[in-house]
């Protein structure tokens, strides 16, 4: 290994991406948190902690799990999932909530916001909230109210505020306006639990830096389990938690191919999609230089796709970084195709991935028969499909 | 010298204080925007803030998105607002024009197309909410080499070491929010914003404005007494709001709001 990876820089840059641009108002704030962030990622105490938490409250490890009828059936590569699906609350999401709202409690924070598209995030923040005794409130855009309504209902049930976001396009891009206008508003007592690794530094950097425990945990099952590496990674990409989460801790390692999955919605072709490192351009939004989804004006275009979590205009400036680097290449499935990866995964593993992760499931399909029986693949099950369950019904015409 | 500095130092040797109004350009209709601009000097603006369309405007309160998401109906974007401008400098040379937005416009323009077309449309300041001064140095340079002051903001809980940071990297005047929140949101608490001033006058020599909470003629004499200059924007765009199906009557609404406002300020 000649170069070790080792971004970003101490003002958050992955390159020419990531970075603060955020409004003055927010500036101390942001520094508060970096400096806590610093500090407690040092600290014995609150790794010990964090590590007591994500085992005895998250249930890690989460296993990797060999899918050998899936494999069989694809004829190429050894599959293995990373069973994020079974963690606590049933998505990654929680493995960074736990983080910061731990951060949040040594800072003497005591309100909670957060942003959420498929209300995986906000579940995990209303729990975590719930658990430190901490005031919970969840921005959510109107269009994902109603498609998530499970969710807004278990939100609810933990003691948190939803709050119905109407402006704009009524998806996560607003909620997340929303919350950070909560911020400004509320910055002495309140701590903002961003879902993705997007949005000022340290966010990317932090939020990173919690989820890693996926790569970092799959790294060493593999070994213990096949003696070896894997060969190709493969996750979706909304903001990009997961993904980096299991991406990270194999960046160094040459020989493993990473792939990032974007929602393409209708199709690229179409424009209704939600896939900005293959077909948008960099800008800047939610406080970060990222690839966009934006016309020639610079206005955020409104995006498309059958899963609200990867319904987002931007993606974290991480992701920027390795698609212009090259060392990982992102490709994109629609909804059609990663419908067919739902039902796939459920009726070949017994298995529901949620609507996130079936565009990942969606690629390995296409990605695992042009490889050798003996490669190994990862890909990461982000998330479960209980909470999909009503879209899927809808979509197929059947009424529950 | 740049309009910005000519008109401040016009202003303090009359004594009188900056009247800035901020309106949202294409808001309610691209019609409006040029006629109500020359309306507002007639009445007694100083310096026009002319608010540039975002589709995500996160510094903003539920009023001024909505004039946004207005604008951009028609399309207003940033081009179509220098044209405005452009537009705006035939008939008045003197009154300087600050165009006040998000970065991601200009981004997508690109630093150095954005600071030519911003210099041919006489363009004089450029305030740009989500860019501070640590990211802002390539923007600065291009602007400063073209005369266009770029205006930061600073907020209520802005250290000393940051009010020294935008006296070295802005210019034109600093802008301070009153308020920790959204624009359009609360009431200022004058007693803050009077013991926060005198910190930043300790720090800067440049002409310091205030906004976020100015509604009527007499919260902005209060903070003419204490400023150099006073912003007003949510209050004139909800008289936009409120007359969407007749925007000549917002516009007279507008121009009484400015006269009075002007007059308390004077007297």
């Amino acid at each position: 290994m000649t170069d070790v990876y080792n971004m970003p820089d101490e003002r958050g840059h992955f390159g020419p991406y990531g970075g603060i641009f955020v409004a003055e108002t927010l500036m101390p704030a942001i520094t508060e948190l970096n400096e806590a962030y610093q500090r407690y990622m040092t600290d014995p105490e609150f790794i010990a902690e964090l590590d007591a938490d994500l085992k005895h409250y998250v249930g890690r490890p989460s296993p990797l799990y060999h899918a050998q009828r899936w494999s069989k059936k694809l004829a190429g590569a050894q599959i293995y999932l990373k069973r994020e699906d079974l963690n606590h609350t049933g998505a990654h999401k929680i493995n960074n909530t736990v983080g910061q709202a731990l951060l949040a409690k040594r800072m003497g924070k005591t309100r909670i916001i957060a942003e959420t598209g498929a209300g995986q995030h906000g579940v995990a923040t209303a729990t975590v909230a719930a658990r430190l005794g901490l005031e919970c409130v969840v921005y959510m855009g109107a269009v994902d109210v109603e498609r998530q309504a499970l969710n807004v209902y278990r939100m609810k049930l933990l003691g948190a505020k939803v709050v119905a976001v109407e402006s704009g396009s009524r998806t996560l891009k607003d909620a997340l306006n929303e919350a950070m206008r909560d911020w400004v508003t509320n910055i002495d007592d309140t701590f903002y639990i961003i879902g993705t690794v997007a949005g000022p530094h340290p966010y990317p950097v932090m939020v990173r830096d919690f989820q890693t425990i996926i790569g970092r945990e799959a790294k060493q099952q593999c070994l213990e389990m096949t003696g070896r590496l894997p060969d190709a990674l493969v996750a979706c990409v909304g903001g990009g938690s997961n993904a980096i989460g299991l991406f990270y801790p194999f960046i160094d390692d040459a020989s493993v191919k990473i792939y990032g999955v974007e929602a393409a919605g209708d199709g690229i072709e179409t424009g209704r999609h939600s896939a900005p490192l293959c077909a948008g351009r960099p800008g800047v939004l939610h406080g970060n230089r990222t690839y966009l989804m934006a016309d020639d004006d610079g206005e955020i275009i409104e995006t498309h796709s059958i899963s609200a979590g990867l319904d987002y205009p931007g993606v974290g400036p991480e992701h920027a970084w390795l698609k212009d680097t090259g060392r990982a290449e992102y490709v994109n499935i629609t909804d059609e195709e990663a419908l067919q990866g739902f039902h796939d995964l459920t009726k070949l593993e017994g298995i529901i991935p949620a609507l996130e992760s079936s565009h990942a499931m969606a690629y390995v399909t296409k990605l695992a028969p042009t490889m050798n029986k003996d490669e190994i693949l990862i890909v990461n099950l982000s998330g479960r499909g209980d909470k999909d369950i009503h879209t899927m019904a809808q979509r197929e015409g059947i009424k529950i | 010298m740049s309009r910005l500095k000519t008109r401040f130092e016009e202003l303090a040797k009359t004594g009188r204080k900056a009247l800035i109004p901020f309106i949202t350009a294409g808001d309610p209709n691209p019609e409006f925007t040029v006629p109500m601009m020359h309306a507002m000097v007639e009445a007694g603006a100083d310096i026009i803030e002319l608010g540039v369309p975002f589709s995500d405007p996160m510094a903003d309160g539920p009023v001024i998105q909505r004039a946004s998401e207005r604008a951009l109906e028609h399309h207003t974007g940033l081009t179509k607002v220098l044209e405005f401008a452009t537009e705006f400098r035939k008939k008045d040379q003197q009154t300087p024009v600050v165009l006040m937005g998000y970065l991601n416009p200009i981004e997508i323009m690109g630093y150095e197309v954005f600071a030519n077309a911003a210099q041919k449309a006489e363009i004089d300041g450029v305030l740009t909410v989500d860019l501070p001064p640590e990211e802002a140095e390539d923007c600065v340079a291009l602007l400063k080499a073209r005369d266009i002051d770029q205006i930061f903001l600073l907020a209520p809980n802005s250290p000393v070491e940051r009010i020294r940071k935008m006296n070295a990297v802005g210019s034109g005047y600093l802008y301070y929010v009153s308020l920790k929140g959204v624009t359009g949101a609360g009431h200022l608490d004058i007693d803050d914003v009077k013991q926060k001033l005198a910190q930043i006058r300790e720090n800067t020599k440049l002409p310091v404005g205030v906004g976020f909470g100015v509604k009527n003629a007499e919260t902005a004499k209060t903070v003419a007494n204490l400023a150099d200059g006073v912003v007003v924007g949510s209050a004139f765009i909800s008289k936009i709001e409120k007359n969407l199906d007749n925007p000549e009557k917002a516009k007279q609404q507008i121009i009484k709001l400015i006269t009075s406002m002007r007059q308390a300020m004077d007297s």
